[in-house]
């Protein structure tokens, strides 16, 4: 009877197997690319080996008591039903084997924790629903999104090859240099997760916690968030480029020249299509995933774009402050799960952002119609 | 109801445990709705409300009257007395849960919050937050902490004369000494309303609410659940002295009044580590 | 041993008539029809939750996202996870309790009728609130089952809904407890030493003890959600100097200890069913008691191993790393136990055996892969992967889950009168232990390369193992309803029971009619 499940299972997993013919089962870790990663591989493959070890002296001995003590092959039950010497051997044995294993363990441990002597420090944070690295002393900082599209997720386009792991902008570090990171968050628990480094640490909000690595070969580097963050949480990677020193500077380079750029946009005048197009970009980006690319929301817990009366209402007092409760303060300040934005966008990108929500996404307002970046910026 | 009292004492069928379910399940939507301003919540609440005080009340009578028509064996004592200190054990992991929560808060994640780990200026999460107690937390301002040498001090001496004055009813109550027993018993009463008094009084006086800060929280919580069971304790009390004036109990078979009075000293040695751990230190 | 097959009582408690139909159950203080009433209540949910499972083993069967969005994918893995814990196989343990305690050590009855009618009557308005909060605005709660802040605090009004469902349950199971306890202490029959009593009675006992101390737990660190939540405390908010951490500190306080709530009673089970079948005594029955109490005590000094990630200082990892790893050696005491009663047995492989000799061969699985997961190391890379998935579902279904089945088939004969289908009931185990494995042994894999838990779509490495593990996902759903036909067909005939049901089977509750009747040992049996 059991053959004919066996059998029955055998066929469907037969199906599957056909169904992806070219798929690498991945079996293992991944790779170790850290020195702290080695260990743990290292350490992790030593527990396979002697949990397997014991698993084959232990069963081995169950499976032959089964085949042997039966009572269809008439064995006779014996009565002993006591052995002290036995119960000591092996509540010890076990014992000696935890010791010989917690050594080790206790090594790494200790080499994880020593986060001194670090060549440069990072500080990520943890947003709902992407990472922000911040640069100490370096003057750059910048925010990590998601980078497949929301077509590739609903199956609408085939999906890269990085599928879920891929980002619009990397977190870049030097190979061979000992990286001190510190995790802190925003808004709820996150986790930043880099299997190849050995590195997990939660991002707790309102608390900075540290870890360390120190990447020993140049390459592209993928994690994901690994605390449940809401619903997004399966959608905000983490992807660490290892390169040279040389290309490391020049990236800081880079990535200085495009923060000058965002801040000079904030005095120039934009005309509206140039607002609308930049903030479609910005909105997708940073706010589909709540509000929809739509802008249909999930109420309750996220409002409709679509004819919102925060989108449509006026933003400006006589004064030529902002109102309370209007476009732009929800956007600079935020309410509620609606984070904060005024940290994380450059003053154009909230410009563009709010001219795209209050004229498209079947929105046209009439009161107060567009925002310049420089409204954002005396608003600040 | 006719069990002969050799054998153990089994109930028949009875609907005190369905109202016991109806009323919990009235309690706990109704607070679920009143919490997100359902209009229904609150008369659900209240509806939920007088099915538990009904049920305490019916279910109670009920096994008084049991006890008092002797159907009650030495094993069912033995029963009632291992019951009442497993339900007085879960009591003390309850505020065991909230001691816990104060000692890891002011030990463990004040001074993580207050280590900025080298970061300054728009880098740093908190400005300038040090790990005094009693602090509010880096962003919140605390106003007037308690000080344990006024009106706590003198709860501390309420309390502990009442666990005196119960023990010396609980004498009276073992020589059959009547005017003792309800003196005592009066007396305990007293003093757990005065106790009630004075804590409402420092309520009403403080300067800061359960809003202000790990202090504020950790300090409404744990004098608040505690306060409310010296509430149930002095109406146990009165019960237990109602009980009393109508000659319920005698010199060897008394165990409504034992536990209550276990009860009793519960709460005061709550209120012992209430004083040192959350006025005093 | 005397025998004490009373059915009549004539002076007792029963002579005003006892009420039939709904009545008899909704009022109920027999232990026997509360028992029922426990197992069946677990059986709904056990096929709800799962349920919920194969909503999500549907929408991970392909990467993207295909039917469910990934909110309500949150609300399946957390209702799944609330659900199975504290509606399916809680109380099924207090269901076997009801039912065996009593018959076990001979006592007439619980110590409080009235208080466990209670407790069970008490999980419908915590199975309402928990179900019902499918239907509010926003939906079921999405933060996990383990409702860490901020996240829960974002959550809407089915978390508080949650909340106080299992404030409820924390109430029935403390009530419960108290009440096992109390009959365990104080209704033994004459000459029921605690050294003689059942290992199934000592592993609830020392499970009440756990419940007692854990639930209040609990019960704190939802409150102080509650307040986090509606009432402007800051315990879990930093900005009050509060701390998130807190929260999973005292949570796994309980956690942990819930953690062998749930699997010492199924050790219990086991170690009635192996002596049975292998028709030999139970093979060091003192260190087994022991290794129980050792591993409960321990349970109260492990719970940060969850919380490896967070970044305690060193010293805490260490200590929990080893605490946790200590843990092993009891629980090793446990299994090498129970292979040395099998050993020179004379053994038979009915359904219940089966099911027992796969829980002591997968919970092992599952008690090594906690083991690596112990190595704090090497936790670093499995925490929140799909390998604590397996790990923990290695330990909960064919540890606990496996051994509930395997209890039911032991003892369905002394309940209902009949015996069960013995092919189907085979059918019913080889389909499981199959499916079983072909859904989560390859989440081993799939966690390894890292594969994060609790998301609704994932990167295209993972796609193969995610179908073979929905395959046996859909495969081990359908088979439970198997279970419930054989369970039915049980109740409606069979062939006859005998008292002694089991030829090797030993203990007080053979000695009483099968089915037992409605009230056994009100004269208290004799125990040598």
């Amino acid at each position: 009877m059991n053959k004919k499940a066996i059998f029955f299972l055998s066929t469907i997993l037969g199906a599957t197997f056909a169904q992806n013919g070219n798929a690498a089962y991945e079996l293992n870790l991944r790779a170790p690319h850290s020195e702290i990663a080695h260990q743990i591989y290292d350490l992790h493959m030593l527990i396979v080996y002697v949990c397997l070890a014991i698993m084959v002296v232990v069963f081995g001995v169950m499976f032959y008591s089964i085949y042997k003590h039966r009572k269809s092959v008439g064995h006779e039950a014996s009565q002993f039903h006591e052995h002290h010497l036995l119960e000591v051997v092996w509540t010890i044995i076990p014992a000696v084997i935890l010791i010989a294993m917690a050594v080790p363990a206790t090594k790494t441990i200790l080499a994880m924790k020593d986060t001194s002597a670090a060549d440069m420090t990072v500080k990520v944070t943890g947003l709902q629903w992407k990472w922000e690295y911040d640069y100490i002393g370096k003057d750059v900082k910048f925010i990590s999104n998601l980078a497949t599209t929301q077509d590739q997720i609903h199956g609408k386009s085939e999906k890269g090859e990085n599928y879920l792991l891929e980002v619009d902008n990397p977190m870049v570090v030097p190979v061979g240099k000992k990286v001190r990171v510190l995790l802190t968050a925003n808004d709820v628990i996150h986790s930043w997760s880099m299997p190849s480094f050995g590195v997990k640490q939660d991002a707790i909000p309102g608390f900075i916690k540290e870890t360390w690595f120190r990447a020993d070969a140049p390459g592209t580097y993928r994690g994901q968030c690994s605390e449940l963050c809401g619903q997004a949480h399966g959608f905000m990677p983490i992807v660490v480029e290892a390169v040279s020193e040389e290309k490391y500077a020049a990236w800081i380079e880079t990535k200085k020249a495009e923060a000058a750029a965002g801040a000079a946009g904030s005095d120039k005048e934009w005309t509206k299509e140039d607002l609308i197009a930049n903030g479609k970009t910005v909105y997708e980006k940073n706010c589909a995933v709540c509000h929809q690319a739509n802008g249909a929301g999930l109420p309750p817990a996220f409002p409709a774009m679509t004819g919102s009366k925060v989108a449509l209402g006026a933003m400006w007092g006589a004064d030529g402050k902002y109102l309370k409760d209007s476009h732009v303060d929800r956007l600079l300040n935020g309410k509620g799960v609606m984070p904060a934005w005024k940290a994380q966008l450059n003053d154009v990108e909230i410009a563009s952002v709010i001219t795209y929500e209050r004229q498209a996404l079947g929105n046209a307002a009439t009161v107060d119609p567009i925002v310049q970046p420089s409204q954002i910026k005396a608003a600040r | 109801m006719s069990q002969s009292t050799k054998s153990y004492f089994l109930p028949g069928p009875s609907f005190w445990p369905l109202i016991a379910s109806i009323s919990l399940f009235l309690l706990a939507g109704g607070f679920s709705m009143s919490l997100n301003k359902i209009a229904m919540g609150t008369p659900l609440m209240v509806a939920g409300g007088i099915a538990l005080a009904y049920l305490l009340f019916g279910w109670f009578k009920e096994v008084i009257e049991e006890s008092v028509s002797k159907h009650y064996n030495k094993q069912v004592d033995k029963s009632f007395r291992w019951g009442m200190g497993f339900f007085i054990f879960s009591e003390v992991m309850f505020f065991f849960g909230f001691f816990g929560a104060l000692f890891y808060a002011r030990n463990v994640s004040l001074p993580w919050l207050a280590d900025a780990h080298g970061l300054t200026g728009a880098h740093a999460v908190w400005q300038n937050f040090s790990a005094a107690w009693p602090t509010a937390g880096p962003s919140l301002k605390l106003e007037g902490a308690m000080k344990p040498w006024g009106l706590p001090a003198i709860n501390t001496l309420l309390l502990l004369t009442s666990g005196v004055t119960l023990t010396w009813a609980h004498w009276g109550l073992m020589k059959n000494k009547r005017n003792q027993i309800i003196i005592g018993l009066a007396l305990t009463i007293a003093l757990g309303a005065a106790f009630m008094y004075l804590q409402y009084t420092e309520y009403a006086e403080a300067a800061f609410t359960i809003k202000s800060g790990i202090y504020g929280a950790t300090f409404y919580m744990l004098t608040g659940f505690h306060g409310l069971h010296v509430t149930m304790g002095t109406i146990m009390l009165a019960i237990i002295l109602f009980r009393v004036l109508k000659g319920h109990f005698d010199s060897h078979d008394h165990f409504g009044f034992e536990a209550v009075a276990w009860y009793w000293h519960f709460v005061d040695v709550v209120w012992l580590f209430l004083f040192i751990f959350v006025y005093w230190l | 041993m005397s025998s004490t097959t009373t059915t009549h009582d004539a002076h007792g408690h029963d002579d005003h008539g006892h009420p039939t139909g709904l009545m008899r159950w909704v009022k109920s203080t027999n232990h026997k029809d509360i028992g029922t009433m426990y197992l069946w209540f677990s059986f709904t949910m056990f096929l709800f939750a799962g349920a919920l499972a194969m909503g999500i083993r549907a929408e991970l069967f392909q990467p993207g996202l295909q039917f469910i969005k990934p909110e309500v994918f949150n609300q399946l893995t957390t209702l799944h996870g609330l659900i199975m814990i504290f509606g399916a196989i809680m109380p099924a343990f207090v269901g076997f309790a009801n039912w065996q305690v009593p018959l076990m050590i001979g006592a007439p009855d619980m110590a409080f009728p009235r208080l466990n009618n209670m407790s069970f009557w008490l999980l419908i308005p915590a199975a309402i609130l928990l179900l019902a909060s499918f239907f509010v605005p926003g939906g079921a709660a999405a933060g996990g089952w383990t409702m860490y802040p901020p996240l829960s605090v974002q959550g809407g009004m089915s978390v508080d809904m949650s909340i106080f469902a299992l404030h409820i349950l924390g109430v029935s199971s403390i009530v419960g407890s108290i009440n096992i306890i109390t009959t365990i202490f104080n209704m033994r029959a004459p000459g029921m030493t605690l050294m003689k009593m059942p290992m199934f009675v000592w592993t609830w006992l020392i499970t009440a003890y756990l419940l007692i101390a854990a639930m209040p737990v609990l019960a704190g660190a939802l409150t102080m959600l509650i307040t986090d939540r509606h009432f402007g405390t800051h315990f879990f908010n930093a900005a009050g100097g509060g701390d998130p951490v807190l929260f999973q500190h005292v949570f796994w306080f309980f956690g942990h200890p819930e953690v062998y709530i749930m699997i010492l009673p199924a050790f219990g089970i086991l170690s009635t069913i192996i002596p049975t079948f292998a028709r030999k005594p139970l093979f060091g029955y003192a260190s087994m008691v022991y290794a129980t109490a050792a591993i409960a005590v321990l349970s109260f000094v492990v719970w940060a191993h969850h919380m490896f990630t967070t970044g305690m200082p060193v010293a805490g990892q260490l200590f929990f790393m080893y605490s946790t790893m200590l843990i092993s050696v009891p629980t090793g005491v446990k299994v090498f136990n129970w292979l040395a009663t099998m050993w020179k047995g004379s053994m038979t492989f009915e359904t219940p055996m089966l099911f027992s000799v796969a829980v002591v061969f997968l919970f092992t699985i599952g008690g090594f892969s906690g083991l690596v997961c112990a190595i704090l190391p090497v936790d670093i890379q499995l925490q929140d992967t799909y390998y604590v998935v397996a790990h923990f579902h290695y330990v909960l279904f064919s540890g606990a889950a496996m051994s509930i089945m395997g209890g039911v088939y032991y003892w369905i004969p002394k309940w209902t009168g009949h015996m069960y289908d013995e092919t189907l009931g085979k059918w019913h185990f080889w389909l499981t232990t199959i499916a079983f494995n072909v859904t989560f042994f390859p989440m081993h894999f799939t966690g390894l390369a890292g594969m994060p838990r609790r998301i609704p779509d994932y990167s295209q490495q993972f796609a193969e193992f995610n179908m073979i593990s929905s395959l046996g996902a859909f495969a081990l759903g359908l088979s439970q309803l198997l279970f419930l036909y054989v369970v039915i067909k049980c109740i409606r005939g069979g062939a006859k029971a005998t008292n002694q049901v089991w030829d090797g089977a030993q203990g007080l509750e053979w000695t009483v009619a099968s089915p037992a009747p409605f009230h056994t040992f009100e004269t208290p049996p004799q125990v040598k």
